[in-house]
């Protein structure tokens, strides 16, 4: 199976791929964004909302790269900036007053880089996010649709349940930075790929995830009703255990990464 | 008067403490190190009495053991979680052969050391990352060694007290490493939920995940003055952004400007302020 990690790279960040957006049309019913961080602004970057879920109320987060040119311009390519972040806990905050679950759909080269998200704590809006979500008192589901970029991914991942596209990718860090830090040769970047085992049968493997999505029928109405099954399904298992168990099995299945006895 | 002591005029008594440059004679033949901010070439010995800073104000790196001495009560530390190291989980191009040269080069084990010990008389839980191993990069063992340190603490109802230096999440250990930030983050989480104090100090460079985890999660967070702490790496939005950054961008003092810091504490400050606030966190008198 080696040689073709990059190759995956490339078709999750394909721009005829379906957006954060497409899976929301596609899954949910009446979505109504909900826009701002209360803080600062309302980052483009960011979707979110309430939506049914069947005829559940649920929370919807997904980060937007955008169709065309235009838009991903508008969207930063999909790169939040802390107020994407700050958004999105603010949602989940809601979201937990309400007992709505929450469902994230990832989707980003990474956190967005530049002078004024430093300036606005980057690093801590991402660090609240990972800390908050970790005791979150209502089931979380993620699932990386496309990129999967090192900790500005995370920051909507810390979740009940993690799934990925099949050809989705998931990584600490993007193939062309690791060739440049490792070899000082950006050019490496597909052996880079493969070295960081950033696939989504790598991430089952090291049991980042808990499942692999399909996109054989991604064209047919079975692709996104195929996944509000699966959501429809964990949801009703999360919601029928009590919460501070659940929360144990949230806290536990980060708990293991690198667990040494 | 140096510039920079000026600059960091002590704003009260207590940030006054042991100021003093140690009046070490230099013996001729001594090894001197060149200051990067006043260039001048100071002997190491008055680099180290001086808890490794010149006299111009100008901190230099320091190894994690120096620090635990500098900063605990004498002979009051004792290492715990020291077997915890990493293996190789994503059996990544020459990563072993990499563990073993800095293990050999750096005489620790890993990028983290953690322990418990006691900081002007209050016990509280200690880590302190280490620049020269890996440049304190965070892979499974450090993320395994901070999370124990916490879980520790949390059920030993402790204080913790760490020093961050960073240059973020280990790319070796890949996803491994990733999932260390929210790992760690989670027992952050449950000890601060458990009522516990949690003090960080950012020396220079914190920087990524590291940045984006447990260093900006304190309940007071404390910098060193000209320390890098960022989220992205500055040539990294250079690049990417084609602006030329502002003078002093993410050093210490914009964090303290821009609201991500308590206060800027000088190394020779550090001891007893994190004293006083662990004193006054954990149910101490003042003295």
């Amino acid at each position: 199976m080696s040689g073709n990690a990059y190759d995956i790279v490339k078709k999750a960040r394909s721009s005829g791929r379906y957006t954060g957006i497409d899976f929301i049309k596609g899954i949910f019913n009446h979505f109504f964004e909900l826009h701002g961080d209360r803080r600062f602004a309302d980052d483009s970057a960011v979707i979110g909302g309430v939506a049914y879920l069947e005829n559940m109320p649920v929370t919807v987060i997904a980060i937007e790269k955008g169709h065309n040119a235009r838009e991903r311009m508008q969207r930063l390519f999909g790169a939040p900036n802390p107020e994407g972040y700050r958004k999105a806990l603010r949602l989940m905050k809601q979201a937990e007053k309400f007992a709505r679950p929450v469902i994230c759909f990832v989707d980003t080269s990474g956190a967005y880089c530049g002078i004024g998200a430093e300036e606005r704590g980057q690093g801590l809006a991402i660090a609240e996010n990972l800390c908050e979500m970790m005791t979150l008192k209502t089931p979380v589901i993620s699932i990386l649709i496309g990129e999967g970029g090192s900790g500005g991914a995370l920051a909507l991942s810390v979740a009940d349940r993690v799934y990925m596209l099949e050809n989705a990718v998931y990584s600490v860090i993007s193939p062309e930075g690791c060739a440049s830090i490792l070899w000082k040769d950006s050019s490496k970047a597909a052996d880079a790929a493969e070295c960081l085992k950033l696939t989504a049968k790598d991430a089952l493997r090291l049991g980042v995830i808990e499942d692999i999505i399909s996109e054989d029928n991604m064209e047919q109405p079975e692709f996104f009703n195929g996944i509000k099954d699966m959501l429809i399904n964990d949801i009703r298992r999360l919601g029928s255990i009590p919460t501070e168990a659940m929360l144990d099995e949230r806290y536990n299945r980060f708990r293991a990464f690198g667990r040494s006895e | 008067m140096p510039i920079l002591d000026f600059l960091y005029k002590p704003k009260n008594e207590l940030e006054k403490g042991g100021r003093a440059v140690a009046p070490i004679q230099a013996d001729a033949n001594e090894p001197e190190k060149t200051c990067p901010n006043c260039h001048k070439a100071i002997p190491l010995s008055r680099i180290w009495a001086n808890s490794n800073t010149c006299s111009c104000g100008y901190h230099f790196r320091m190894s994690a053991r120096q620090r635990i001495t500098f900063i605990t009560d004498k002979g009051s530390f004792m290492e715990m979680f020291k077997e915890i190291k990493s293996g190789d989980p994503l059996g990544f191009d020459g990563y072993k052969q990499k563990l073993e040269t800095v293990r050999a080069a750096s005489n620790e084990e890993e990028a983290v050391i953690c322990g418990s010990c006691t900081i002007g008389g209050t016990r509280c839980m200690l880590f302190v990352m280490e620049p020269n191993f890996m440049m304190g990069s965070m892979g499974s063992a450090v993320g395994e060694r901070i999370t124990r340190t916490f879980e520790y603490a949390t059920e030993k109802g402790l204080p913790v007290v760490g020093f961050t230096v960073s240059g973020g999440a280990r790319m070796q250990e890949g996803l491994i490493s990733l999932m260390q930030m929210a790992k760690t983050s989670g027992a952050v989480k449950r000890h601060s939920d458990a009522g516990l104090f949690y003090l960080t100090v950012l020396t220079d460079p914190t920087t990524g995940g590291v940045t984006a985890s447990f260093a900006m999660e304190g309940d007071i967070i404390l910098a060193e003055p000209g320390a890098t702490v960022g989220f992205a790496g500055a040539r990294v939005i250079e690049q990417t952004t084609r602006k030329t950054l502002p003078k002093g961008f993410q050093k210490a003092e914009f964090l303290l400007e821009h609201g991500f810091a308590d206060a800027i504490t000088p190394r020779r400050s550090q001891k007893s302020l994190v004293s006083m606030l662990l004193k006054m966190h954990c149910g101490g008198d003042a003295t």
